[in-house]
């Protein structure tokens, strides 16, 4: 149970095993990792390229909303350990950006969960990011096919 | 009050935050965004189409009429994008 909101880059790798380490109740452990893309793939802005990108958050607010999301989480799904990082400050294509990992007894529990957060962060974490493109600096829109994702989540209660 | 401005909103207003003492008669978040954006060319930029801009107070998401007193943290953004 952790989350993690900071600068540095992190080893996946080592936060994995370091998750998991001793507990051999663990069956499944599913990960989810965020990188910086180069371009646009799809969408009104399809096509243009993106040089780095710099992510803001609301220091204080963004800790307490993950901490109740990943308490969530833990209530819907039978989860031996979860940990969210997400990284802010300025990023290039090919950067990780977010690390999203759950274990369980059970590989459903474990994807399922994994899906959910990383759903709810992209529509609810207070993160902004803002490209730079060859025609200059701009803040990303949210979009409503994220909206869409997160929305189902909730659909099943 | 303890105001926060995120992202382009920050940007707009020129301000990351700032601590201000609303008139008495602002009981809530829609009446405080109406005073906000007569206290500037920025802030009515920043505040013309609230269907953008999202509302934390105390670091908990809340609709326009959720109620505002002093003391109170009340940060001001755009819809987010992480993840």
């Amino acid at each position: 149970m952790a989350v993690r909101v900071q600068a540095e880059d992190f080893d996946v790798g080592a936060e994995l095993e370091a998750l998991t380490r001793g507990n051999h109740a663990i069956g499944g452990l599913t990960s989810f990792v965020g990188l910086v893309r180069d371009m646009h793939a799809k969408g009104p802005e399809a096509g243009r390229s993106v040089s780095a990108m710099t992510l803001e958050h609301y220091p204080g607010m963004t800790e307490r909303q993950l901490e109740a999301i990943e308490a969530e989480a833990r209530a819907r799904w039978p989860l031996d350990a979860t940990l969210i990082i997400h990284r802010h400050g300025r990023l290039e294509p090919g950067d990780r950006i977010v690390l999203v990992a759950c274990a369980s007894s059970h590989r459903e529990a474990a994807f399922e969960a994994c899906h959910f957060l990383i759903d709810w962060l992209k529509t609810r974490a207070p993160f902004w990011k803002r490209e730079e493109t060859p025609s200059g600096e701009r803040w990303v829109e949210a979009k409503d096919s994220d909206n869409a994702a997160a929305s189902r989540w909730s659909k099943k209660e | 009050m303890k105001l926060l401005y995120f992202a382009w909103l920050r940007t707009k207003i020129g301000l990351a935050e700032e601590t201000v003492e609303p008139p008495a008669g602002i009981a809530d978040v829609g009446g405080l965004v109406e005073w906000l954006k007569g206290r500037g060319p920025g802030y009515a930029d920043a505040l013309a189409n609230l269907a953008v801009v999202k509302v934390a107070v105390n670091q908990e998401y809340v609709p326009f009429d959720h109620p505002v007193k002093p003391g109170d943290e009340v940060a001001l953004f755009p819809p987010v994008t992480g993840g």
